[in-house]
């Protein structure tokens, strides 16, 4: 089987019997039995200093095996954002937490852990230790945290709260405004913190073999992992090992470093002793991370035609407590805008990122572009409703075209299936007749349809160097064994992969097994699963190592052959001459290779590809919707999402990967919100009272595909993995401005919000 | 302190000291090594400890041990048959790629053995609502329904013929 | 693991209660939906359990001579909305047992642990408030009946002594025949969720009159509440004026909270528009003409 009907072909995914028959074991499932269990004492207030801690009680419990506070740990800040390492320090990300935190930064800081011999000891011994504060008052808004008097949560870091702020312009504003005849719209839009709500909570445990601590732990970026943990301890990277199995779902939440680092440490002053630390899922929901909310101030003006002649745009990002992923996110909001939309004249931007007393905000699919995508497609319809345009035609006229480079980060638009994606979501969607049929409604239950475009970059580089490596390792039967860095999270990552070293390879994809565990001891260096990056990046290093290993094979063959190496094909299971003529089969060949009474070679090939390159994949999302005035609700009729991912390796797993984000973005639009009390305590953090979707009130999610080939893929591929998570939310708010006139500038679009406007509206 | 309860457990009889504090979801977990009963919120609100207890689909992480004495439970590791072949609810969920992560998959199944062993066919409103008790974050339920559609139909033709 | 100290298992009512009697600290857990997870949240930790979960004799329904339909509080949800009694006579208590969380928290929690909580956001309450349900409460000195409307004292309070247990159900048939019912649960999401408000509507028609009217809510105040004026008002009216009329009078009536889940001029909202729509159904489901 080799490149031509691999690739592209919807193989059923390798994990998937594992899966459905319960042996697929995760991060808990591994745990020894007899482990030490860890809990963590959290902080009972958002803003302050520990005074005081008291835990003789907790120490003499029977049971308890240890108990640490903020005063005894290592005085070593490290930073926990799973980017690559920088060797440059301004480019290195920031480092502002310890393991335990005396001075407290929100609601649920880390102060003490306790380890004993089961969790309901662990419990009790958390609530006997006793803590006294001194108490600041709460900043849980950027507007709080901002203002002059705000005390600053990390002094040593920045003498305000705002983490970082950057500005772009290109033209002359000004003289752009003058223009006679411009429509000028000045909007507020917000976006909502929201969480990743992978089912599996974070979890890990720890223990100490061979002079080294170990961490299973269910993380996206186990090799980032290692070095974080190295940081944290004052260790030497290498003495670090890190294992990954299965994982029940990242989203971006596990692309940063969580309890890892401090579940190493529990076990470290046990002198190695086993220790397991799971998060409950309010703890998951308090203290990992978020998306970060962000408000955008944005001014437009355009022509009566639709084109946009010039935008002004402010987005403040509330960061929450530790800086995590920090500025990265707004920045990559901002230079979204100016992507996915171009003016005509002149465009300035600026961002501040800014330290609050809530939970942190980090990475989390999209990475700042469902905010941006949000604020940029709500104008866009407000501008066609102002100006008596049909949305879709203000876009075209507006939009990325081909050819396009990004002015600050040089990004090329190498693939274009912007305008057909388009096209084929107004031909799913039935647009022009729903759009005309839902134009004129009155009564208590209007329908609406709307859509958003977006793009988004597939890597991060020039941010940084994309690097993978590979490893092919030939059995004794002439079957693969693939090593990688990068991480199978549930996207399907194993099963393409086997796709892209059978095609790079012409090995049958049967005879490929993919070792999925990453043990950072033997797995090649990969930074892990995050941006869409893993089949752009990742792929091009099994690409490279699979020409290496033919290579390798063919030379062998021609050993033992004797015959030009140059001549060789593989056919199948074959090796086979120019003519197609079989000569030796790969089984023969592996026997030989290891077996050989003369000779031996262990045929293993491993290179690594640096990719100093990016692409952007484009979409769209049409949602008709139906809207209960009277109580608020919005009923999703249907979400067509439509993809240019470039070439697809796997159209099925490709078309779920889109369900899931359509599901994701349909929570973003319509109920998730993570709630804070004004002591800054999360008041919603769990699953019933924090509003993830379920089946019923999922509608039919139907998804296309345009397939480009994108020259800078490996297999003509691009972005995937994040992409469907974007366009939804503003989609379905457009389609509540056509179906009842009321531009809503806030998410989520949830009853409580929409029954105060239709009241102020008079609607209802 | 600990008791013995007497219980099935995927089709084998089974005396366990049980401690009262634990829940069946730990029992299965720690002491049978049933390791597919996972747990992702501890309060029943996901669904993924979901074991069928005397055919029920239940959440097994809200259900306290010493209630299984009796009872006959099954979990995922309980449906395989003696050749190794796959449940039909299994078997659609790989046909259909309903699985993702992975993590909500077993509860997820363990409903659906339940609803095809029903014997009935039933809505894709109804399969809505029959697995409103599960949350799932990678897949949208799309090809969860479509798997369990399947997996009923065939199962449906099957007896018929 | 959940911190409990202590599990009884009782082996009938009677041992239930004599295990109270001997431990008034101790907490009844039936189905354990809403006792094992205050457990987890520390609100009960330590505590010691008399468990009546496997006591049939609490479990199922029934008619008796008079035509009085008995529901055993310890049916759990799903077997409420499944049974034939049930769906034939009081077809909006199956409405509400079947808006309660999802199929397998159905499974688990029980119509009698969904009263003793107290919760104001009780899915059945409502309807049982509108049918007049009467609860027999048995202790170590007998049973003693209580109407459902005096068994709730407050957030989380109810009319249960020391020793005593909620051991019947019941329903007249006076209170049920003729009726037609519509259970609407408003809440942020169609499944897995606590009611915003519930609304429970129960009529009696005759053409296109209203006969007789009963409105419950529940979380339009701190205990499930009827709307005394509001039936009365209505009761013997043309449905079409009591369509139009109830939506106001409900409103003026009931004293909903404002709380972080949603503000009392939201739940008013709700209140008036699932009143008028609730009577509509239960109309049509009665036999009148609308």
């Amino acid at each position: 089987m080799g490149e031509e009907s691999i690739i592209g072909k919807s193989v059923p995914r390798v994990d998937a019997l594992d899966k459905v028959t319960g042996a697929a074991r995760y991060t808990a499932d591994l745990c020894p039995p007899g482990a030490l269990v860890a809990r963590i004492l959290h902080s009972s207030i958002a803003n302050g200093r520990v005074k005081r801690i008291d835990t003789a009680a907790a120490a003499a419990m029977p049971g308890v095996e240890l108990v640490v506070t903020c005063f005894d740990v290592p005085d070593i800040a490290f930073p926990t954002a799973g980017h690559p390492w920088s060797v440059e320090s301004a480019h290195q990300d920031v480092a502002d937490r310890r393991l335990l935190n005396s001075r407290v930064r929100y609601f649920g800081d880390e102060i003490a852990a306790v380890v004993a011999v089961d969790e309901v000891t662990a419990e009790r011994a958390c609530r006997a230790i006793e803590v006294e504060y001194e108490e600041y008052p709460p900043c849980l808004t950027v507007e709080q945290a901002m203002a002059a008097d705000a005390m600053p949560l990390h002094p040593e870091i920045c003498p305000s709260n705002v983490l970082k702020e950057h500005s772009y312009s290109s033209g002359d504003l000004a003289a752009a405004q003058a223009e006679p005849g411009l429509l000028h719209l000045h909007r507020v839009y917000r976006t909502q913190p929201v969480q990743h709500c992978h089912i599996e909570p974070a979890v890990s445990f720890a223990y100490g073999e061979g002079g080294k601590i170990v961490v299973v732990s269910a993380t996206q970026i186990p090799h980032i992992m290692r070095r974080v943990v190295g940081q944290a301890l004052g260790l030497p990277w290498g003495q670090v090992r890190i294992i990954k199995p299965y994982l029940g779902g990242g989203f971006g939440n596990r692309q940063d470093v969580l309890y890892e680092p401090l579940n190493a440490y529990l076990s470290q002053r046990l002198n190695g002793r086993c220790v397991l630390l799971e998060a409950s899922r309010e703890e998951v929901f308090a203290c990992t991370r978020q998306r970060h909310a962000i408000t955008f101030s944005y001014h437009a003006w355009a022509r009566p035609d639709g084109t946009l002649v010039a935008r002004d745009i402010t987005a403040w990002s509330q960061q929450g407590g530790y800086a995590s992923h920090g500025h990265a996110i707004v920045a990559n909001a901002t230079t979204f805008l100016r992507d996915i939309y171009q003016d005509e004249q002149a465009l300035a931007t600026k961002a501040y990122t800014v330290y609050t007393n809530t939970g942190a905000g980090g990475a989390m699919r999209g990475y700042g572009i469902p905010q941006g995508c949000f604020a940029a497609d709500c104008m866009m319809d407000d501008l066609a409703q102002a100006l008596g345009l049909d949305p879709i035609l203000i876009r075209e006229k507006n939009m990325m075209r081909p050819g396009f480079v990004d002015p600050g980060t040089g990004i090329a638009c190498q693939s274009y299936g912007l305008a057909d994606c388009i096209r084929r979501g107004r031909e799913l969607s039935d647009w022009d007749r729903l759009r005309r049929a839902y134009a004129q409604q009155s009564g208590p239950l209007r329908r609406g349809i709307g859509m958003a475009i977006f793009t988004y970059k597939t890597g991060v580089y020039p941010i940084s160097l994309e690097t993978a490596s590979c490893r092919m390792v030939l059995n004794q039967d002439g079957t693969l064994q693939l090593h990688l860095g990068a991480t199978e999270i549930g996207q399907g990552g194993d099963t393409v992969f086997l796709q892209m070293a059978s095609a790079a390879t012409g090995i049958p994809f049967a005879d490929i097994h993919i070792v999925s565990t990453q043990d950072t001891d033997i797995a090649p260096f990969d930074t892990g699963a995050y941006a869409s990056r893993q089949t752009y990046v990742t792929g091009k290093a099994i690409k490279k190592t699979g020409g290496l290993l033919r290579e390798k094979l063919f030379a062998y063959a021609a050993r033992l052959l004797g015959c030009d190496a140059a001549q060789l094909q593989l056919c199948g299971r074959q090796i086979v001459s120019a003519a197609g003529e079989p000569l030796i089969s790969l089984a023969d060949l592996a026997q030989n290779a290891f077996y050989g009474l003369d000779y031996s070679e262990h045929i293993t090939a491993e290179a690594t590809s640096h990719c100093a390159d990016n692409t952007f994949a484009f979409g769209c999302c049409f949602a008709e919707i139906e809207v209960d005035l009277p109580l608020g609700r919005i009923r999703p009729l249907k979400v067509i999402n439509v993809h240019d991912s470039g070439v697809l390796i796997n159209p099925q797993l490709a078309e779920a990967q889109v369900h899931g984000g359509q599901s994701m973005g349909l929570g973003y639009a319509l109920s998730e919100e993570m709630l804070y009390d004004e002591k800054g305590r999360l008041r919603n953090g769990n699953l019933l009272d924090y509003k993830l979707p379920t089946a019923l009130d999922t509608p039919p999610l139907c998804v296309d595909f345009v397939q480009t080939v994108d020259p800078s893929g490996p297999f003509g591929n691009k972005a995937l993995g994040e992409p469907p998570a974007i366009p939804v939310a503003p989609a379905i708010r457009n389609a509540l401005l056509h179906a009842t006139g009321v531009a809503v500038d806030e998410l989520p679009l949830e009853p409580k919000r929409l029954v105060r406007l239709f009241q102020e509206r008079g609607l209802i | 302190m600990l008791q013995i309860i007497h219980l099935t457990v995927n089709g084998r009889a089974q005396e366990l000291a049980v401690d009262i504090r634990a829940s069946l979801a730990d029992v299965l977990r720690r002491q049978l090594g049933l390791t597919s009963v996972k747990k992702g919120c501890e309060v029943g609100e996901c669904g993924a400890c979901t074991v069928l207890i005397d055919g029920r689909a239940v959440d097994s992480c809200l259900y306290l041990a010493v209630w299984a004495d009796g009872r006959e439970i099954l979990t995922v590791e309980g449906l395989r048959a003696g050749d190794g072949s796959l449940h039909p609810v299994q078997r659609a969920f790989i046909e259909k790629a309903a699985v993702q992560c992975g993590f909500c998959t077993p509860g997820i199944i363990m409903s659906a053995v339940e609803i095809v062993g029903a014997g009935r066919r039933y809505t894709r409103e109804e399969l809505r609502r029959e697995l409103s008790g599960h949350l799932c974050r990678c897949t949208g339920y799309e090809n969860i329904l479509d798997a369990v559609q399947q997996a009923v139909e065939q199962t449906l033709q099957q007896a018929s013929s | 693991m959940f911190d409990l100290e202590a599990i009884y298992r009782a082996a009938s009512v009677q041992d239930a209660i004599a295990a109270l009697v001997a431990d008034p600290e101790a907490v009844v857990i039936a189905g354990g939906t809403d006792v094992l997870i205050r457990i987890r949240e520390g609100k009960l930790a330590g505590c010691r359990l008399v468990s009546i979960h496997d006591l049939p004799e609490l479990a199922g329904c029934r008619l008796d001579a008079a035509g009085a339909l008995h529901i055993g509080p310890l049916t759990c949800f799903r077997d409420i909305v499944d049974h034939p009694l049930v769906q034939r006579h009081i077809p909006i208590l199956a409405q509400a047992a079947a808006a309660v969380g999802g199929p397998q928290i159905r499974a688990m929690g029980t119509v009698g642990g969904n009263l003793c909580n107290g919760a104001t956001s009780a899915d059945t309450a409502s309807s049982l408030f509108a049918l007049n349900a009467v609860l027999t409460l048995t202790g170590p000195q007998g049973s003693r009946q209580l109407p459902v409307a005096e068994f709730y004292l407050g957030p989380g309070q109810v009319a249960l002594q020391p020793g005593e247990l909620l051991t019947d159900i019941c329903i007249a048939q006076a209170d049920y025949q003729g009726f037609g019912g519509c259970y609407l649960k408003y809440a942020m999401r169609n499944a897995m969720d606590i009611a915003t408000l519930g609304t429970a509507v129960l009529a009696r028609a005759h053409g296109a009159a209203l006969m007789e009217l009963r409105v419950a809510f529940g979380v339009a105040g701190p205990v499930p509440m009827r709307c005394p004026q509001c039936e009365a008002a209505l009761s013997g009216t043309l449905f079409r004026d009591a369509e139009r009329l109830i939506a106001g009078l409900v409103r003026e009536e009931i004293h909903p909270r404002s709380s972080w889940r949603a503000s009392r001029e939201f739940r008013l909202q709700v209140a008036g528009e699932n009143a008028a729509r609730a009577l509509r159904q239960a109309f049509i489901q009665a036999g009148g003409e609308v």
